[in-house]
């Protein structure tokens, strides 16, 4: 019953799907008002299709409804609720059903938001968003279908991936989706521009906001993701760049290069076909990401199931670059006739110059991915491309992307005068280069790390001189005091501060990254009860081992007493997870985190728990905390940027 | 104008999915041994009978170098294959060496008695030779020739008719380019 429900929402919403994608072409564009009304029938009945689909199937996984096969394989009687629900995306039949929610979701909400404008635009706004959908939907109808049965009915399921076992299951995935999902929104409204030839700059005010969001959520779920490989996997790192995470970082850098450009276009009207590329590539990054994960084509730490889907979403990558560049070609002309850079000191081009090391970084890094498969295609020679690879290449552009961050919003736009340079710059990087050296003093000597740490220095002073003198300025106007003053400047200038905000939880973030990447220390020791090993300020002594049992594995942990000089600072229980359905164990690794450093201990073995042998390794990784705390930061500027004040003002 | 950028377009974006797509004609995780025409990497072992046997030993003769454990299906499904190809070659120079790895020393005993097996068998107890090997699922099987060059590598289970195709190229001192594979995977 569930699953013929489930099966049927999804076969007839794609139908509905098909019908609303080639809805305004059908109309030929006679009827604007009428088309618009067609596409959002489509779409408001795709969602209450798919919802129904999706309802379909955490009922079944709470209900623990084994006939359905993906229930089957991803819960068990012992998985409790929590991981039931989360099930909804712990393989690949799920997580397509969620993403498809995701897209007729925002669509209804994009069709809904923008009933009265746009009114050209907005039949294929839907029309692109239903055939986004179509797509999905007709994978999870043919191909990798969620509501496939199983017979006969086993009496248990094979349960949750071990792995996937962890509270920030709510978080990584969803966020990520939700980010991937976002980006169709300026996308769409790319298309419906290029194919109306409607290239007037309605339409890119209109979809900033969309973007700001779905990079928010694109950077969350990157982070997440950091800070469940952090305290899941038991390697002490956060980042590998392994194609997966690769695939979920690349559509974050055309973002973020269009959030800087669309405000090039908004006031000067320039790099128009630079905006839509970007957001062609954007989102054909999302689709290059799962069909990357899904296809198998490429080795990764991350076993994802691969299958006929991987094939389908070339197909359709294929799809999206060639048919919207193609649009793009034509189009072109129309959207010529554009303003020069009056100069190279200008904001202009700081930005531009910005956009163009995101896009090296953007190609350094799909190249790196994909190199493994060049190579064998080229010379049948099988290699892969690790780390050193993009440590090496992307590190000095991450910097100068770092100085641009400096630059960018304090220079005048057009042409910035030298007084305007003296006045924003002087200070900062005078006080910038001063840190250096008396880091350099103290005993930072090597070059990336400390020219990291510089700039992010040059950075921080920027905003905080700008801010101090608008303070000052509002104080002398309006005769506020200091922290009137600065609510007044957040809420009257909520775009540019909200921005300042984030690159304030970037370079927190970048300091993070540089704290731990370069100066981190381990250890690794065999200790018997009562023995201890040292590392750095800390001491650990191993107590005891114990067994406990969990419901669906049992569990050795390795209790730890942690003394920092003589100061009991308490037990710390790094575990080894026993699986009955996994014939390895699965480490818990546990840390102390700390503003100055996180204390992270692994338990890699033990002899034999009677022996009571206990083989671990400890790591010392400094500022790790700092990537997280920047990560609050960002999201609150991000809300900053967001917060509808001007609509309050306006009901008000 | 327009169909020059359209040549454009579609001169990047076609090689860039071809590329893509010429990824399904590969499987990523397979890796062709390094060690085929090369030496192979020379080891002691504790046979199942008690005695010890060098490699080094058996130079001069071509090797079959089968790695094993009880506990696994296809080493089953091949074992009486191996003993039959055993007994049809061992008048030429040739010597069958079994290798047991990852199990437990009664259950191999086991084994061998269940299948009759008469050619010798050494127990890899901490699995060093099949690291050195590179071995990464069993069974996998070497076949050496007269100078301890490895001249074939097989995964998975052998049929009497490639085992003596392949020891009567290794007797003439040829290499196979290619890894054999069996039919029966034995790991997913």
């Amino acid at each position: 019953m569930t699953a013929t429900i489930g099966w049927l929402g999804v076969a007839i919403a794609f139908v509905l799907a098909l019908a609303g994608t080639a809805a305004p072409a059908a109309l030929s564009g006679r009827d604007a008002a009428r088309s618009f009304r067609l596409g959002a029938i489509a779409i408001g009945g795709q969602l209450v299709l798919v919802t129904a689909a999706v309802l379909a199937l955490v009922w079944a996984l709470v209900t623990a409804d084994f006939s359905l096969q993906y229930v089957a394989q991803n819960t068990s009687l012992r998985t409790s609720l929590y991981y039931r629900v989360t099930g909804l995306w712990a393989a690949l039949e799920g997580s397509l059903l969620l993403w498809e929610w995701m897209v007729v979701a925002l669509a209804g909400v994009v069709a809904w938001q923008y009933r009265a404008r746009h009114p050209e635009l907005m039949p294929w706004v839907l029309a692109v968003f239903s055939g986004v959908s179509a797509f999905f939907l007709g994978v999870l109808a043919f191909a990798a279908s969620p509501f496939d049965r199983l017979w006969p009915i086993p009496p248990d399921g094979r349960g949750l991936n071990p792995l996937l076992e962890d509270a920030d299951m709510f978080t990584h995935p969803p966020l990520l989706y939700a980010g991937f999902v976002g980006l169709t929104v300026p996308y769409a409204f790319a298309m419906a521009a290029l194919v109306t030839a409607r290239l007037d700059d309605g339409w890119i005010a209109t979809i900033r906001k969309w973007t700001i969001a779905a990079w928010l959520f694109l950077t969350l779920g990157n982070l997440f993701g950091g800070w469940w490989s952090y305290h899941v996997l038991g390697w002490g790192g956060y980042w590998a760049w392994d194609p997966v995470e690769n695939a979920a970082f690349l559509p974050w850098l055309p973002a973020t290069a269009l959030l800087h450009s669309i405000q090039i276009q908004e006031r000067r009207g320039m790099l128009k076909v630079w905006n839509l590329s970007l957001i062609i590539v954007a989102f054909a990054l999302t689709i290059f990401g799962t069909f990357l994960t899904r296809s198998g084509v490429l080795s990764s730490v991350h076993a994802f199931s691969s299958g006929p889907v991987g094939g389908l979403f070339l197909g359709f990558l294929g799809l999206v670059l060639l048919g919207s560049f193609a649009l793009v070609a034509l189009r072109a002309d129309r959207l010529r006739a554009q303003p020069e850079l009056d100069s190279l000191l200008s904001r202009e081009s700081t930005f531009l110059l910005n956009n163009v090391v995101l896009g090296a970084v953007t190609f350094t890094v799909l190249l790196g991915t994909i190199f493994p498969l060049i190579a064998e295609a080229v010379t049948g020679v099988k290699l892969s491309v690790g780390a050193p690879y993009f440590s090496r290449v992307t590190v000095p552009l991450f910097l100068a992307l770092l100085l641009l961050m400096g630059i960018g919003p304090l220079i005048a736009w057009r042409k910035a005068s030298l007084d305007n340079l003296r006045r924003n710059f002087l200070w900062p990087a005078g006080l910038s280069l001063l840190a250096g050296i008396v880091l350099a003093a103290s005993g930072v000597r090597e070059t990336w790390p400390l020219l990291a740490l510089v700039m992010s220095a040059f950075v921080l002073l920027t905003i905080v001189i700008d801010v101090v003198r608008a303070v000052r300025a509002r104080r002398a106007l309006a005769g506020e005091g200091p922290v009137a003053a600065l609510a007044t400047l957040l809420r009257r200038n909520q775009r540019r501060y909200g921005g300042f905000v984030v690159h304030l939880g970037v370079v927190l973030i970048v300091i993070g990254i540089t704290g731990s990447m370069n100066f981190s220390r381990e250890r690794e020791a065999t200790l018997a009860p009562g023995e201890s090993v040292a590392l750095g300020r800390f001491t650990l002594r191993f107590e005891e081992f114990r067994v406990t049992e969990r419901p669906t594995h049992a569990r050795v942990e390795a209790a730890l007493r942690v003394f920092n000089d003589r100061h009991d600072l308490g037990l710390l229980s790094p575990a080894l997870k026993f699986f009955p359905t996994q014939q390895s164990p699965i480490g818990r690794a546990v840390l102390r985190a700390g503003w100055k450093e996180d204390l992270y201990v692994i338990l890699s073995g033990f002899s034999d728990v009677r022996a009571g042998q206990a083989t671990v390794k400890v790591l010392l990784r400094p500022l790790v905390s700092w990537i997280w705390i920047g990560g609050g930061v960002l999201v609150a500027g991000a809300a900053l940027a967001l917060w509808p004040f001007r609509r309050r003002l306006r009901e008000a | 104008m327009a169909w020059k950028r359209l040549l454009l377009v579609f001169g990047i974006g076609a090689p860039l999915i071809a590329v893509l797509a010429f990824g399904f004609t590969r499987d990523p995780r397979e890796i062709a041994s390094p060690l085929i025409g090369r030496q192979a990497p020379p080891f002691d072992v504790r046979l199942a009978d008690g005695r010890a046997l060098a490699l080094a030993d058996l130079r001069g003769r071509v090797v079959f170098l089968n790695f094993w454990a009880s506990w696994c299906p296809p080493c089953r499904a091949e074992a009486r294959a191996l003993e039959a190809s055993w007994r049809r070659h061992r008048e030429q120079e040739v010597v069958f060496l079994g290798v047991n790895m990852q199990d437990r020393e009664d259950a191999a005993r086991e084994f061998l008695r269940e299948f009759g097996i008469t050619y010798a068998n050494g127990l890899d107890g901490g699995n060093r030779i099949a690291i050195d090997y590179g071995v990464w699922g069993i069974p996998e099987t070497f076949i050496l020739d007269r100078t301890g060059r490895i001249t074939y590598k097989h995964v998975g289970a052998l049929g009497g008719e490639t085992i003596h195709a392949k020891l009567e190229e290794a007797l003439r001192g040829e290499v196979s380019r290619l890894e054999g594979k069996g039919e029966y995977r034995s790991i997913r």
